[in-house]
């Protein structure tokens, strides 16, 4: 029989809040450890315990990280969803199962291979507390895997010992259920599988962490000291990993007193009124939310607009539209993002695809948000913010200062005419700012949604309002300079695929596929709103593009209509929104099906 | 309406205090509210206390929400930075701001409908958050930029301009500072400077929230009969319990005090307040029993004045989340970035 390493998709059915998810995460860890490229993806309800949750792990020796149609191997421990778990399995697949008590005959498939473990069974005499019993079922399931599937065994239980370091007595009863299961697939199975892992040397000195905890320490690493939030999911990782790391590395040496200060708000409208409060005051703060929360916060991100406050805002999407799916993926507030608020506004927002890219733009927002002296919204979503991906190792340069923007201090205040705060001295749209209390009779303003003119004082004069929107477009068009590029490959292809965030995690699967029917694209990653000149140019130089996104309406789509004054017709939305994120296979099918509809030729075509 | 800015030069004879500056040094610009408004009188207070208290002019952050309370900030303090934010939402963004600066004095004002129907969330949670600032509402009972709508301080039975009467409960923004952790409480009267001012500088000095509800008649459309916010309601119906006087380090007198009532509160600063007690039976130190006290009197239609609650020792924000002296703020990438070195470490535990 033919083996094939390395590339598979399993899938872990268990019941939430029954401790499966350490040793699925051991089992992803394994593998990353062997060198394997491994995604992971955490499918979880909007609950504390006893229903449904899914654990998949996409294994793929050519790197193809996003999710992938079909399961190869699935380890149903959940019988509320038995049957659904069987039916999820590819013909060929493998399915694992407790054995303990049969299988009902309405659940075998002829088409699939059984792999049954009476795993309840073997901890029985094992193990007299039934909750130990419970939890360490999938150490044991874990242990046949490893037999199974041939996963270096002392991989698997270095990292238990690391786990568990500190509370020793948990190390050996962890490594004995592991044991019990390794040893049963020794003696009854056939091991190891025809589909099975292999190590490899394709990971060079990558990571494997989640967009939030990336967000977390980008914040910190960028020097944001005040931050308030109101928990959300899938956001609420981002502040708890901050605080974790704020603990750990921004407490002064001499006393112990806090380099920060986090406050759990009562509602996201507040969050954000702190931020601003505090990006006002001089301090770089940052709020964490999802899409309910950007909806409240739009109000404030108006003021902070138009009153020209700095303020980072990260959005971990997810499922909407009001509480939609909490616990399901999308990328549906790309328009409440960009122009969130009454009135005419515009923000900039950034777009991060890898747990590197949060943690770089991260920082980046900080400085932005300086720069550009506005909110900065980062939008990740809850299959970044929340699952472990392959990511490039974190880096700092430690000749990085951050751009604390055009800022005034007393010195500086002495040596100028008269200040004012919205003249726009260098002609980039940004005028100079000043701390609260920096001098003691110059420099002081008054801030205010109001409309007001040059030197801050309020004004009710069409001609200074309209002068000072003028102004504030300027400053929209010195952004598009300053914001992260678009990631462009163009070989004079005639049609494109323009796309963003976790989009892009399929996106090099989808394309091989598409090569493979013919059909070549270049590609344009937006990194940012506003567009800068190279999306332009992409658009312009393409017969179609297509904008894949995770969403029902198109919005990234819309947004490029409307900001680009460019023909919709020749932009063909690809979408999926359904709260699992875009497979290889979704996108590779509805360009495909494209070409076929509106007889595009192919380059096999074309060839023949 | 447009931005008056007042002329600069001033009487010789002027008063000087510590700094040498005088009084007009710590005003703002000319108000535009209705002449007669109780407001103005509250901005009057707070520059004639901050000019007794000799802080530089430029230290405070004043910070307001939306409505004609939240306009005042432009009426005093010109040297130091105000910021005019979201209806309901100036606690939010006081919060943030000292946050980031705990060495400037945070000043926040607020209405009645901004802190007690729109804010009163954030009202709650900031005085249990104990930002260290002075909290002060003018309280006129009504919606003034809006044209005289009932607020939710308005008495239940009190009745607009055209004799319709408030149908609702009113809320009591005191009560609820006493309740939910406010440690310095403080009801006055926009006509009562003698009373007012002696609080803002007691509310400036002490160390945690300091909270002053201020009875501020609206002149344009609730100052008539039937109103229980008008100026010769309060006059009438109102009964200091515990008036305070703000006494610096350097100069205490305890001359004007008569011995056996007052009481001498030591602030963080060196300096002193003292406690006048009015009536005998009111203990300011005491949450519960002040908490009676002030609703018993309520529901006689009596307003009590002056400071009803005082814990000299509470903790602020900052002492709760036990932050570094040097003010947020200021810190640079030195202070702030963990550097590269931090960061090798983090990435292997990634691994």
């Amino acid at each position: 029989m033919s083996v094939t390493y390395n590339d598979f998709v399993i899938r872990f059915a268990n019941v939430n809040g029954s401790g499966s998810a350490s040793a699925n995460g051991m089992f992803a860890k394994a593998l990353f450890r062997m060198g394997i490229p491994v995604a992971t993806r955490n499918i979880f309800p909007s609950n504390i315990q006893g229903l449904p949750t899914w654990f998949e792990v996409r294994v793929s020796a050519k790197g193809y990280l996003g999710r992938r149609e079909g399961v190869d191997i699935m380890v149903a421990m959940n019988a509320e969803t038995f049957g659904e778990d069987v039916a999820s399995l590819k013909p060929g697949g493998y399915l694992f199962y407790d054995n303990t008590k049969p299988l009902a005959s309405e659940f075998h498939r002829s088409d699939i291979h059984e792999i049954g473990v009476p795993i309840a069974q073997l901890l029985l005499p094992e193990f007299t507390d039934p909750k130990q019993r419970g939890l360490f079922k999938n150490i044991t399931y874990l242990g046949v895997l490893t037999a199974l599937l041939n996963i270096e065994f002392d991989v698997i239980t270095g990292m238990v010992s690391k786990q568990y370091k500190g509370k020793d007595d948990l190390i050996e009863p962890n490594i004995r259920a592991m044991e019990i299961g390794r040893r049963y697939a020794f003696d009854y199975l056939d091991c190891p599988l025809p589909l099975q892992v292999k190590r490899l040397d394709a990971l060079g000195d990558k990571i494997m962490t989640d967009g939030n905890t990336a967000a977390a320490l980008g914040s910190v690493y960028g020097g944001a000291s005040v931050c308030a939030w109101y928990p959300i999911t899938p956001s609420t990782s981002v502040v708890e990993s901050f605080e974790r790391y704020c603990n750990q590395l921004r407490r002064d040496k001499a006393t112990g007193k806090s380099k920060f200060a986090i406050v759990q708000a009562e509602d996201e409208l507040s969050a954000i009124g702190v931020v601003i409060g505090a990006g006002w005051n001089g301090a770089r703060s940052f709020t964490a939310t999802s899409g309910p929360g950007l909806s409240l916060m739009s109000e404030f991100l108006g003021l902070a607009y138009f009153a020209e406050i700095p303020a980072v805002l990260w959005d971990i999407q997810r499922s909407g539209p009001s509480t939609g799916m909490p616990t399901r993926t999308q990328q549906s507030d790309v328009l409440s993002a960009a122009y969130a608020s009454h009135g005419d506004t515009r923000h900039v927002v950034l777009f991060p695809s890898t747990p590197r890219e949060c943690f770089d733009f991260a920082a980046d927002a900080l400085d932005l948000a300086d720069r550009l002296q506005t909110p900065i919204l980062v939008l990740s979503d809850l299959e970044l913010g929340m699952n472990d991906s392959l990511s490039e190792p974190f880096d700092w340069d430690d000749s990085r200062a951050y751009d604390r923007g055009k800022v005034l201090d007393a010195r500086a205040l002495d040596e100028i005419g008269r200040f004012g705060r919205y003249l726009d001295v260098d002609g980039d749209g940004i005028g100079y700012r000043t701390y609260p209390g920096t001098h003691p009779s110059k420099g002081a303003f008054f801030t205010r949604g109001t409309s007001r003119d040059e030197y801050a004082a309020y004004t009710e004069s069409p001609a200074a309002y309209q002068r000072n929107m003028e102004r504030l477009l300027k400053k929209w068009r010195t952004a598009s300079a300053l914001v992260p590029k678009a990631e462009v490959v163009s070989n004079g292809r005639r049609n494109g695929v323009l796309y963003f965030g976790t989009t892009a995690l399929p996106m090099p699967e989808a394309l091989d596929n598409l090569a493979e029917e013919g059909i070549e694209l270049d590609t344009c990653r937006v990194r940012a709103f506003p567009f800068g000149e190279e999306v332009e140019k992409f658009v312009r130089e393409h017969e179609q593009v297509f904008v894949v996104e995770q969403n029902r309406d198109g919005q990234m789509r819309q947004l490029l209509v409307n900001e680009l004054q460019v023909d919709p017709a020749r932009l063909v939305p690809v979408l999926y929104y359904a709260g699992l994120s875009i497979s290889a296979n979704e996108i590779q099918s509805q360009i495909a099906n494209y070409y076929s509809v509106n007889r595009i030729s192919r380059m096999t075509e074309v060839k023949s | 309406m447009t931005f008056v800015a007042k002329p600069a030069v001033h009487h010789p004879r002027l008063p000087v205090n510590d700094l040498g500056l005088t009084r007009r040094d710590y005003e703002g610009s000319v108000s535009t509210l209705c002449a007669g408004c109780g407001h103005d009188s509250v901005s009057a207070a707070i520059v004639q206390a901050c000019a007794e208290l000799s802080i530089p002019p430029h230290r405070f952050a004043k910070i307001s929400g939306i409505g004609c309370s939240s306009k005042t900030p432009s009426y005093f303090l010109n040297r130091s930075h105000g910021f005019n934010s979201v209806h309901g939402r100036m606690p939010s963004v006081a919060t943030g701001a000292n946050l980031a600066n705990k060495e400037l004095y945070t000043i926040g004002i607020s209405g009645d409908g901004d802190s007690a129907s729109i804010g009163l969330g954030q009202f709650a949670h900031i005085v249990r958050r104990r930002i260290n600032m002075l909290y002060i509402v003018d309280n006129n009972g009504t919606y003034g930029l809006t044209k005289g709508q009932f607020s939710a301080t308005n008495d239940k039975g009190s009745t607009n301009k055209r004799g319709a009467p408030n149908l609702y409960e009113a809320i009591d923004l005191v009560s609820m500072a006493i309740q939910l952790g406010a440690s310095f409480v403080a009801r006055s009267f926009s006509g009562d400077k003698k009373q007012l001012v002696p609080l803002i500088k007691a509310g400036l000095m002490h160390h945690g929230m300091a909270f002053i509800d201020v009875v501020s008649p609206c002149v344009a459309f609730n100052n008539h009969n039937g109103s229980t916010k008008s100026y010769e309601y309060v006059r009438k119906h109102s009964e200091t319990v515990v008036a305070a006087d703000y006494v610096p380090a350097a100069r205490e007198i305890t001359a004007d005090y008569a011995p056996g009532t007052t009481e001498r509160v030591s602030m963080p600063d060196g300096s002193t307040l003292h406690l006048y007690k009015v009536a005998e039976d009111y203990d300011p130190h005491n949450r519960v029993e002040a908490l009676h006290y002030v609703q018993s009197r309520q529901e006689r239609g009596e307003v009590v004045t002056g400071l009803l609650y005082l814990d000299p020792a509470a903790m602020d924000c900052h002492d709760i989340l036990n932050t570094l002296d040097t003010p947020l703020n200021q810190l640079g990438t030195g202070e702030l970035c963990p550097g590269s070195s931090a960061l090798t470490a983090i990435n292997e535990s990634f691994r």
